[in-house]
């Protein structure tokens, strides 16, 4: 019984770290350059940004929403954060400062417009950040004059190279996110209230709570991880453009679900967000090095995204089967009066 | 729409020996059971004792573990719904399968819509559904779109569905749960005619009164074991009850008068809900059980979902403890001490997916919370006494509401509300679908508030329930009080002639139940 248990939890909650663990050794042992030193760390670099972007978003999707605007609003917060940090009347490190502020408030700035408009005039989020996708767009395009801004502080692109111990810095600010994200939803009332509201919004309304502040945070919080996102990739290719971005939203989207997210919302977990994006790393970088091009990885990856949220449907079922037999008590009725006091009419 | 051949053997469904298991239950333990052709046979017993069970295994929903089933002599073990439907086996759930935004008579011939060249043959779809409607005394439009039905026209559009395919047994899960008396009868006089044209009925209610009207047989189930299969006629209430729980219950809802009726706790004037043309006003104390009485859509649960703010309202004014207080959400509502038990507790009360403790405590976090962290520990705890309090049968505060049963669940969601320490407690239907115990746990537990000093307000359509638990009724009709009965002027005819009295005086108005209303 007990092991019988644990095998449905551990289905329950390692599948998606365990079809990490595989592909990490499939890869080793189809592509040896895979497990190098210097090609981890690649990884790890390039998943950092999906990564943070990712974490805003499963706030968002474990509320039945979605934002579709990520990929526009980061190159906006990449001008915005680009133009003060280029700006030769600054200090390098007040410009440094000012600049992450001013992505990270450009990032939540847009996280308001689509919070607000979602639950103000009750549309649906996918029409309103499908909106915020071009606005964002348009406006990095105009106040940038479509150009890409270059020439950052040495401190600052240091910061994008740095690695400890062969670990990328800005992949530990990615897991910092990570797990701040973690501890929101697990330890405070904000993080109950984003799984009580995915669940069953109208019960939690009609236990005296306003859910449309709780999303309206939730689109926040989601602009201000793209913010931070924006400031990584400054850091790391040392540009800001109104161009770059294209396409992240359906990434982050990805790692949300292959993390066991349900896009009907309240279920899922930032772990397994953090192995959503990992995998969708893997695959590329593991892909790339077995000589695959750029159409066939798009192909694959794609496939598995798929894939993933069919295993999901599967996960689901054994995670009720694991509830059903954790539960000493039978689902059913309680057993009769106990006590033989005068009983109902019925 | 049956054929009735002679030489078919006269039980037209035999479990022999049937049993179904489930991890850690035996939910049905060796059931012999014979249904006879064109009788309406009852199926009685508290939830859990295996109704549910054996109707599901003529459903396609489940397979029996061993023993058979054979339908009219022959091996049955449908794969599927659909099997079940091809071999002649319909049910009603009591939870509806209609789809809200196409018209009745899609909905009625939804599995094979009439089609010419390819394209739904609309004029004949109209036609036949109107012949389907008027089989079970429906008088609406075919046309009508499903969302603009009352409770109890859906009721009967499903059975009106069930019988648009040549069902030869068509099961009943608590049909009656949400239609008024003269609903009842109509639908009684229905079944009467199904059963003249040969159709086998099998009838699942928890209201034992109407068993002995509807049915040829009963059979009471417990503990998944099949008790006694009896006549109708020879049963009686007392006798069904023991059969039922296995011993003999006494005096039927012992009212317990001790709570003290105390100072006025709140005060509805003029209060008009969005959409309905009357006002109500009326009041309750402290330690008072009112109960309010009415046909399914006199605007009972209109009332008081505007009064909890989970609706808007045209006008009206809420005093609490004598002061003015404005409710235009829930939010101020829960804030000045009033809570509403909605009657959809799964879709409305609670969060199914979540633990006891989370669903506890959501009505006031800050008390478990410190600066915006959980304190894990102050949840449990609070939440542990609350589940000793209530007798929550739980194993733990962990596990999930999902895996409770109805009585248990009613009482977490009783349980969040006394976390937040609601001072007025109003229940929509709060019994509905819960068995005969935990039904009169629930009743104690209401004793017990209202001896506590608090003020409770009871919408239910049980008219032995409201008489036997409350101090006093208030008796709806048409959106309009028509009575407000103290205890000692309690009677059935009263409180009906009351319910009845703006639809007899005057045309049913906007909210009544027209089409299946008392007419």
């Amino acid at each position: 019984m007990r092991a019988k248990q644990i095998f449905y939890l551990l289905l329950r909650e390692a599948g998606i770290g365990l079809a990490l663990i595989l592909m990490v050794i499939a890869f080793s042992a189809a592509a040896p350059r895979f497990a190098s030193m210097a090609n981890v760390t690649n990884i790890l670099t390039q998943i950092s940004i999906n990564t943070v972007i990712s974490v805003g978003m499963t706030f968002v999707i474990l509320l039945g929403g979605i934002d579709l605007s990520v990929g526009s609003v980061l190159a906006l917060a990449t001008i915005v954060g680009g133009m003060i940090i280029t700006n030769e009347n600054l200090s390098p490190g007040t410009a440094i400062l000012l600049s992450v502020l001013g992505s990270a408030l450009t990032g939540c700035l847009c996280g308001v417009f689509n919070g607000v408009v979602c639950e103000r005039w009750k549309i649906h989020s996918f029409i309103v950040t499908l909106g915020m996708l071009n606005i964002a767009r348009g406006a990095a395009l105009q106040i940038s004059n479509s150009r890409t801004i270059s020439e950052f502080p040495d401190a600052f692109n240091d910061v994008g190279a740095a690695t400890i111990f062969g670990v990328p810095v800005i992949f530990l600010i990615a897991l910092a996110v990570v797990l701040a994200g973690r501890f929101i939803l697990a330890r405070t009332v904000f993080g109950r209230m984003i799984y009580a509201i995915g669940n069953n919004e109208e019960a939690v309304r009609l236990s005296g709570h306003d859910p449309s502040v709780y999303k309206v945070v939730a689109f926040i919080v989601c602009g201000g991880m793209v913010g931070v996102a924006a400031i990584i990739y400054m850091m790391r290719l040392n540009i800001a453009s109104p161009i770059l971005g294209v396409g992240f939203e359906l990434n982050a989207i990805a790692a949300v679900v292959i993390g066991g997210t349900s896009m009907s919302g309240g279920k899922g977990s930032m772990i397994g967000t953090l192995l959503g994006a990992s995998i969708m790393g893997v695959l590329n970088n593991g892909l790339l090095l077995l000589g695959m091009g750029d159409f066939a990885r798009q192909m694959v990856t794609g496939l598995i995204i798929v894939v993933a949220v069919i295993i999901d449907k599967y996960r689901a079922q054994a995670f009720l089967r694991s509830s059903y037999e954790l539960a000493p008590a039978p689902p059913r009725e309680e057993p009769h009066l106990r006590d033989t006091g005068p009983g109902p009419r019925v | 729409m049956v054929d009735l051949g002679n030489a078919a053997p006269p039980d037209i469904i035999e479990f022999q020996g049937t049993t179904k298991r489930f991890p850690g239950v035996l939910a049905l333990d060796r059931v012999d059971l014979a249904i006879h052709r064109g009788e309406v046979h009852v199926l009685a017993g508290q939830n859990g004792a295996g109704k549910s069970t054996l109707v599901k295994l003529l459903c396609g929903l489940y397979d029996a573990d061993e023993g058979a089933i054979l339908l009219e002599g022959k091996p049955y073990a449908p794969r599927s719904t659909v099997a079940a439907i091809r071999a002649g086996i319909r049910i009603v759930y009591q939870e509806f399968n209609l789809l809200p935004y196409l018209t009745v008579a899609e909905n009625i011939f939804f599995e094979r819509l009439p089609r010419r060249a390819g394209l739904v043959d609309f004029t004949r779809l109209f036609r036949e559904a109107e012949a389907m409607l008027a089989q079970v005394g429906l008088t609406i439009s075919p046309r009508a779109r499903v969302e603009t039905l009352g409770v109890a026209q859906m009721q009967l559009l499903e059975i009106a569905k069930a019988l648009s395919t040549q069902s030869k047994v068509l099961i009943l899960d608590e049909p009656t749960a949400t239609l008024t008396p003269p609903e009842i009868q109509r639908l009684f006089g229905i079944i009467a005619r199904l059963k003249a044209r040969g159709v086998t009925v099998l009838y699942i209610s928890h209201r034992l009164q109407e068993l002995f009207e509807v049915g040829d047989r009963i059979t009471v189930l417990r503990n998944g074991r099949k008790v006694e299969t009896l006549a109708a006629r020879d049963a009686s209430i007392p006798r069904l009850v023991r059969l039922m729980v296995g011993k003999e219950l006494g005096e039927e809802y012992p009212f317990h008068p001790e709570s003290e009726i105390g100072a006025e706790i709140l005060r509805v004037e003029e209060l008009q809900p969005r959409g309905k043309p009357h006002a109500v006003s009326f009041a309750l104390r402290r330690g008072e059980l009112v109960g309010v009485a009415g046909l399914v859509g006199s605007g009972r649960t209109e009332l008081v979902r505007a009064l909890f703010g989970a609706d808007a309202k045209e006008s009206g004014r809420i005093y609490r403890d004598g002061s003015e207080v404005s409710i235009r959400r829930p939010r101020d509502a829960v804030r000045h001490g009033i809570c509403l038990l909605t009657e959809d507790r799964k879709a409305q009360g609670l969060i199914l997916a979540m633990p006891c403790y989370a669903n506890v405590t959501i009505t006031d976090l800050r008390r478990v919370s410190h600066a915006g962290l959980l304190q894990d520990s102050a949840e449990r705890s609070a939440t542990q006494k609350l589940v000793d309090d209530l007798d929550i049968k739980t194993p733990s505060v962990d596990q999930l509401v999902a895996n409770l049963s109805g009585g248990n669940q009613q009482k977490v969601v009783l349980a969040k509300w006394l976390f937040r320490r609601s001072e007025v407690l109003i229940f929509d239907e709060p019994t509905r679908g819960i068995d005969v115990g935990a039904r009169f746990e629930i009743y104690q537990l209401l004793w017990r508030l209202a001896a506590a000093g608090k003020g409770i307000l009871i919408v239910s359509s049980d008219l032995p329930e409201l008489m036997g638990i409350c101090h006093r009724i208030l008796v709806f009709s048409n959106g309009r009080i028509t009575g407000d009965l103290p205890r000692t002027g309690f009677s059935q005819e009263r409180i009906l002639s009351g319910a009845y009295q703006e639809y007899v005086h005057g045309k049913p108005q906007a909210g009544s139940t027209a089409g299946t209303g008392p007419a």
